[in-house]
């Protein structure tokens, strides 16, 4: 087993590294320490180059026109375009694209036509809407928002919350319990247009993530055409726990990449600062608190990798993906916690990035499935769904 | 915690004794009609006290503020600015153009 970046591996992810150092960090001596999103000229102009550099749209897959990179190649790029202050959630503040909803690759070719083409042009943007306030580690059963079938319509009544650019968006993906009886056979997905009366976004729900907020959402008699049921009826729970996998991998990237670049700032601060006639580099519980960080990215990255590579030769990787999303955010928490401590008051200041860290990465414990959850999913395939 | 901004208007001499902290504040004109929404943000030299005086001296019919004190400055801007643009139809003049802003429905 060969665990050496191949020849265009190494190239990919160097050239967007420089990316990174060159055109995203200084920036970021001008923005808000809190921002997450570029001056609209900065924005474009750095589109441009990542169309120009072939790494625009990562995720999007090649028959709809996206570049045709590997999984574990994106993995690696994933770590590197998060090495910046805004880097856990707004990573290059968006510059190198994304796929968007990618439930929507599944979609029929009139869905397709109305939301996924205009996404992927930039054109159209939407949200994932599951979460409710009843719950979101147990989907099927926390569901309670329903539709309900009157002719050729669907009238979908409840709510969501914790759901990130539903205001901003022109459509959405939303979860709605098609058959009470069903548990999580009873889910059903639907495409939503933003401007359906009956759709309100009623609030912004403030947390730790102090620049990039999330909404809590109502539906009201809103009334959604058959035709924008995505798959199957009461099929949604399948759509809603595909993506939940495969979205730990680039979630679990994002904090290596903001790990490795704390670690590297610790690394260049603990020579140079001077503590009772002595460089801190020379203290031993820095120096531990060091190598500790060492160890903790690179379990994490490996086990990201390895989560990576089963996905993308098309083996299972539930478990593997759980694993990669636990250890790499509680290994990045510690990395961002000990960097904090070894730059000392400078460290919880807003003139270095640990402190917007410190609090990103506090969520990333919970979002996409809280670590308990992801353990559960690790013990149901040790043992057996029945636990034995 | 309330959408829209609840604490007491306040003469425009009261900024010099703001503190120097994060948040956010709206300057109103003789009328109490909101004329401009800011924040104080991480790089502010004195915060909201700095942020205040600077946002008065720009806008001339600003004859009172009031603040609140939030580390979440930017997601609150935000929310006061769909908040008001839902109740009033539109943003504050001197926040105008405002890309990208999302939409709210705040109810009352």
């Amino acid at each position: 087993m060969d665990l050496a970046l191949t020849e265009e591996q190494e190239m990919i992810t160097g050239m967007v590294r420089r990316f990174v150092r060159e055109e995203i960090l200084p920036l970021e001596l001008t923005l808000d320490p809190d921002a997450d999103e570029l001056p609209e000229a900065d924005r474009l102009r750095l589109t441009e180059k990542t169309r120009a550099m072939g790494l625009y749209g990562l995720d999007i897959p090649p028959e709809f026109g996206g570049p045709e990179i590997d999984l574990v190649t994106r993995t690696l790029i994933a770590i590197e375009t998060s090495q910046h202050r805004a880097g856990l959630y707004a990573p290059c503040y968006g510059v190198f694209g994304g796929a968007g909803l990618a439930q929507l690759f599944e979609a029929t070719e009139a869905q397709q036509a109305r939301y996924l083409h205009p996404m992927l042009r930039g054109e159209k943007s939407g949200f994932f809407g599951l979460t409710e306030p009843s719950g979101g580690s147990d989907p099927a059963r926390a569901i309670q928002t329903r539709a309900v079938r009157d002719g050729d319509d669907w009238i979908i009544n409840g709510g969501k919350i914790f759901i990130s650019g539903a205001d901003r968006a022109d459509f959405g993906l939303v979860f709605a319990r098609t058959d009470p009886d069903k548990g999580r056979n009873g889910v059903t997905c639907f495409i939503v247009d933003t401007d359906t009366p009956g759709f309100h976004v009623r609030r912004v729900v403030h947390t730790l993530r102090s620049a990039r907020y999330a909404t809590e959402l109502q539906f009201e008699d809103m009334r959604v055409p058959h035709a924008n049921v995505l798959g199957a009826v009461n099929g949604g729970f399948a759509i809603a726990n595909d993506r939940l996998s495969r979205q730990r991998i680039p979630y679990a990237a994002g904090c290596i990449g903001v790990a490795t670049k704390a670690h590297e700032l610790a690394l260049e601060y603990a020579p140079q600062r001077q503590t009772f006639g002595a460089p801190l580099s020379s203290r031993q519980a820095i120096q531990w608190m060091l190598v500790d960080n060492e160890i903790d990215i690179r379990q994490a990255r490996w086990l990201t990798l390895e989560a990576a590579a089963r996905a993308q030769r098309g083996d299972p990787f539930r478990k593997e993906a759980a694993m990669a999303k636990l250890v790499a955010t509680e290994a990045g928490s510690r990395v961002v916690d000990r960097c904090m401590q070894i730059f000392g008051g400078y460290g919880v200041t807003k003139d270095f990035p640990f402190e917007r860290w410190y609090r990103e990465m506090r969520i990333r414990r919970i979002g996409e499935g809280p670590n308990e959850v992801q353990r559960h999913i690790i013990a149901r395939d040790l043992l057996g769904a029945s636990l034995r | 915690m309330p959408i829209r901004l609840d604490k007491p208007w306040l003469s425009l001499d009261a900024a010099a004794g703001l503190p120097g902290q994060l948040g956010v504040f709206e300057l109103a004109d003789e009328a109490g009609k909101v004329r401009y929404i800011g924040y104080a943000g991480g790089r502010s030299r004195f915060g909201l006290r700095s942020e205040v005086s600077a946002a008065a001296d720009r806008i001339p019919e600003a004859r009172r503020f009031r603040v609140e004190v939030t580390t979440a400055y930017l997601t609150r801007y935000r929310e006061l600015l769909m908040a008001h643009k839902a109740d009033q139809g539109a943003l504050p003049p001197h926040n105008e153009p405002m890309p990208r802003l999302g939409r709210l429905s705040p109810g009352s």
